[in-house]
């Protein structure tokens, strides 16, 4: 066990764990925060995508003890009314069906936008790839970072 | 015309007054936050006044709609709200939807499946508005001292002639004591104003702000986390273990192996488990759980020939599972050698032997598809919390009036002791119909006495599934020397299910017609994956008729009409099971839509299928283009008839997600196995189809009519495995048999 100062959404949290544990487990189970999905635990689903000083990681392979004073961001992060630009292009498309990537995919979405705020298809299939949605939102989500980009 | 519908009252408790009881569930978030009543909604008020099991109301005029089928993706937590609105004639705006208590007398089935939420629900939920109407006017009527007859309601208030005038929620407490209506009016489709109105998913908010919607995200105080070590293979048994080391780790509280069923329990056709006997790993948190379960020293051996009883379709029997240890090579060769064998004659219109005889040309072809794993993206997890005289069991479950008569036997408690909740669950596709993990999950709390939630890690939820059976048939077809079809001979298996729709298209359009099938036992576990045996048969059939129509020179939307003409005038046999003109109609729009026989359009690799399942008809055009060397679909059009559509936008939303899923699934999904144990385990390889590779445009065309909702979730995706075999073949000029296609292209 290790105790770790982690800055959360803008919030300092301590925590006492064992060094190995990845942030997404850190969130879920011992911050309560749940947003941030487990899907696959290997880096494969993007399920569990947060950000990491603005970029996008995957939480699951990310243990706490490499994490230091870089800044996390979740879901939780963005906004809770759902009133980010990318979140509210979400819901004007009315993306989710099950719901459960997309966490993911917004969190992937306002990264890409953040180094990339025109992006293309191309681009938009290139960085969206690591996250999967089994529902097969994949054209929806797409319209809803293109208009997210025009905001 | 109006609809007069006599009420069940089996499903009509009498109305009462609910005060204090807005929450009837403690599992139960903040009632939906539509925008413009964020506030009502935040401050839940105290009194609500229970007009029927579906629909509380409160003085100050905020509807609570209870949605009784669980949410996995489907949009039943919006549409299914819809209907009861449209009759309660309330504004939208006003309404909260909550996902109701498991409570099958007051709300029905509450089974998510076999497309069925919306068809089964129509006319309960529709009667339940316009019942809960008819008591509020009642209300109004005695208040006012007026006959009910001459008072009216607009959306959400009811009007008298005199001018008098009272929102909802001022009649909501007296309209709770008046009797449930024997008989109500329900609106006609052209007076709709919220069905067949596209509306936002209700959870949309919560969704996209990453509230704790699933089960997965639940959580209580002093909540342990467990994990099942199940065996390596289907085959193999537990022989013996040491936990000594795991059992030193930081945070573990117990490790153990248990039996989910007692010696000679009954399985139910949904108590499929893939093993009896595990071992589970207790502690307090996720990582540490997962860390302590490596360190388990386990021995396993050879389960050999299993006897069990199996209650269910087709009654009770004996059955013998055998302990084999399955090689997805053998699998195939077994198959190919049943197919030999005589089968069981399940359809036989005319004399088809003769036929074939007579032949001037006989086409044959064969098709195999490999086992499907579910891979819902929220992995198999529930929570229970046992004690010695009640269990609460929550999480993602398509079917909980199925797993209570299995709780109340394996945990020994009376079923009204046991609280089954409902969570909104990420993806089913029909594996959550099948509630092992909720019963793992009541066993493991039963002994820890101690509220626990059960995850499986992807592997677990990959290796041990209930599967996509593993299919194979072989079609055949005679012309005569004028290159007319006739006979028709489909005869098909499977490990463990054979996937034969015997009265389906094209029974009923051939004259001499023959269906058989085998089945061949295995220790592999199977189940419903969207639209089953379909999502087999429309892929298998729909490319052999595109080979017919080629052999035939006929155009594949021509030769299927003519077939459906046919049918239709002057169908053969009994039992057929589909309405050829809905049929017809769907492949129609889909001529037009797509530009099928436009000039412009020729010169493109395109493919076609259409099939019926879920008493619902869809049919795709599907474009292949190349990508960098690859076949990459890139259009799609799709046409469907699933009769009335109750939210449009989220249900063009469904169809183009079965599309993905199709295209998904006919690409690359493949379950294999070595000696029992499964070879895929994770997304690593297990291919699921990613953005890149969806199509750039899926064109979605509903036929209009007045007919009662049929099927939704599952009758696009069969189709689209057809669609896209008979592009591939424009594409590459090849015939795909066997899928995934992408293992057959890299083969050639
Ligand atoms: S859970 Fe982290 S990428 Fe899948
Ligand atoms: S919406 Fe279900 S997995 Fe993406």
């Amino acid at each position: 066990m290790a105790k770790y100062s982690l800055k959360i959404n803008g919030k300092t949290q301590q925590i006492d764990v064992d060094p190995s544990t990845p942030i997404l487990w850190v969130l879920r189970d011992h911050l309560n925060m749940t947003g941030t999905k487990f899907g696959c635990g290997m880096a494969m689903c993007g399920a569990c995508t947060v950000h990491l000083d603005g970029t996008a990681v995957r939480s699951c392979s990310l243990p706490v003890s490499a994490v230091g004073k870089q800044a996390i961001t979740t879901i939780e992060g963005l906004s809770a009314d759902g009133t980010h630009p990318v979140q509210k292009a979400w819901i004007e498309h009315d993306v989710a069906q099950c719901g459960y990537c997309q966490s993911g995919q917004i969190m992937s979405a306002t990264a890409l936008l953040k180094t990339n705020p025109n992006p293309t298809d191309e681009d938009i299939d290139n960085y969206m790839s690591g996250n999967i949605c089994r529902c097969g939102t994949y054209l929806r989500i797409k319209e809803a970072i293109k208009a997210a980009a025009q905001k | 015309m109006e609809n007069t519908n006599t009420q069940n009252r089996r499903s009509f408790l009498k109305s009462s007054m609910l005060a204090g009881g807005g929450l009837m569930l403690s599992f139960s978030w903040l009632a939906n936050a539509q925008a413009a009543d964020k506030m009502a909604a935040m401050n839940l008020p105290d009194q609500w006044n229970e007009l029927n099991g579906y629909i509380k109301i409160t003085p100050d005029n905020v509807i609570k709609i209870i949605c009784p089928n669980p949410e996995f993706g489907q949009n039943v937590m919006t549409s299914l709200p819809m209907m009861v609105a449209e009759e309660l004639d309330v504004d939208w705006k006003n309404v909260v939807v909550e996902m109701g208590p498991h409570d099958n007398v007051k709300l029905g089935m509450q089974f998510t499946g076999g497309s069925n939420s919306v068809r089964m629900y129509w006319k309960p939920l529709r009667n339940a508005g316009a019942s809960a109407r008819q008591m509020l006017i009642e209300a109004a009527a005695q208040t006012w001292g007026v006959p009910a007859s001459e008072i009216t309601t607009q959306t959400g208030v009811l009007l008298h002639s005199s001018g008098k005038s009272a929102k909802y929620g001022e009649m909501a407490s007296k309209a709770a004591t008046i009797p449930v209506p024997k008989e109500v009016k329900l609106k006609t489709p052209k007076d709709f104003s919220i069905v067949s109105h596209s509306k936002k998913n209700t959870e949309g908010v919560k969704v996209v702000t990453g509230k704790p919607l699933f089960g997965i995200d639940y959580k209580v105080d002093g909540m342990l986390i467990a994990m099942i070590q199940h065996p390596p293979a289907f085959g193999m048994k537990l022989k013996s273990f040491d936990a000594s080391q795991a059992l030193k780790m930081p945070g573990i509280k117990d490790i153990f192996s248990f039996k989910l069923y007692y010696d000679g329990f009954e399985q139910g056709g949904f108590d499929t488990r893939t093993s009896n006997e595990m071992i589970a790993i207790v502690g307090k948190s996720t990582w540490e759980v997962m860390n302590a379960r490596k360190k388990i020293k386990a021995q396993w051996e050879p389960t050999g020939d299993i006897k069990e009883t199996m209650m269910g379709r087709g009654g009770k029997r004996e059955v013998t599972i055998p302990g084999r240890l399955e090689t997805t090579s053998d699998q195939l060769a077994l198959m190919a050698e049943y197919g030999k064998k005589p089968a069981q004659q399940l359809r036989k219109d005319g004399d088809p032997e003769t036929a074939f005889i007579n032949a001037a040309l006989v086409i044959e072809r064969t098709y195999n598809a490999p086992f499907l794993a579910h891979n819902t993206m929220e992995p198999m997890n529930f929570f229970a919390h046992v004690s010695e005289d009640k269990a609460l069991v929550a999480g993602p479950l398509q079917a909980p009036g199925w797993m209570e008569p299995t709780l109340s036997k394996i945990l020994n408690l009376p079923a009204d002791k046991i609280e089954i909740q409902m969570t909104r669950m990420g993806g089913g596709f029909g594996r959550r119909a099948y509630g092992q993990y909720v019963y793992e999950a009541a066993r493991i709390s039963q002994r820890l006495k101690a509220p626990v939630k059960l995850i499986y890690t992807r592997e677990d939820d990959m290796t041990y599934g209930i599967y996509r059976p593993m299919y194979t048939a072989t079609y055949r077809a005679a012309l005569d020397a004028n290159k007319n079809l006739i006979a028709f001979h489909v005869k098909g298996g499977g490990i463990p299910e054979n996937p034969i729709h015997a009265n389906r298209f094209p029974a009923g359009a051939v004259d001499n017609y023959l269906a058989e099938a085998w089945e061949i036992p295995s220790n592999i576990t199977i189940g419903a994956f969207r639209a089953p045996r379909s999502n087999f048969n429309a892929a298998a059939e729909q490319s052999f008729l595109d080979e017919v129509a080629e052999a035939m020179g006929k155009d594949p939307i021509a030769f299927r009409l003519d077939l459906l003409k046919r049918a239709k005038e002057n169908p053969v046999g009994k039992n057929n099971e589909y309405d050829a003109d809905r049929y017809a109609g769907v492949l129609e729009l889909l001529r037009e839509k797509s530009g099928w026989d436009k000039p412009e359009n020729k010169g493109k690799k395109r493919g076609v299928a259409a099939y019926f399942c879920h008493a619902s008809y869809a049919g795709h055009v599907v474009d292949i283009v190349m990508r960098d060397g690859q076949p990459y679909v890139e259009k799609v059009t799709s046409a469907i008839d699933c009769g009335i559509v109750v939210n449009p936008d989220a249900a063009k939303n469904m169809v183009q997600g079965a599309v993905v899923d199709g295209i998904g699934n006919a690409f690359y999904g493949a379950l294999t196995h070595k000696n029992g144990a499964a070879e895929q385990s994770n997304f690593h390889n297990y291919r699921i189809i990613r953005h890149n590779e969806a199509p750039k445009e899926i064109d979605v065309h509903f036929v209009q009519n007045d007919i009662d909702p049929t099927g939704l979730g599952e009758p696009p995706f069969p189709p689209v495995f057809g669609a896209v075999a008979n592009a591939l073949y424009k594409s590459t000029g090849k015939r795909f048999y066997n899928q995934p296609f992408s293992s057959e292209m890299s083969k050639s």
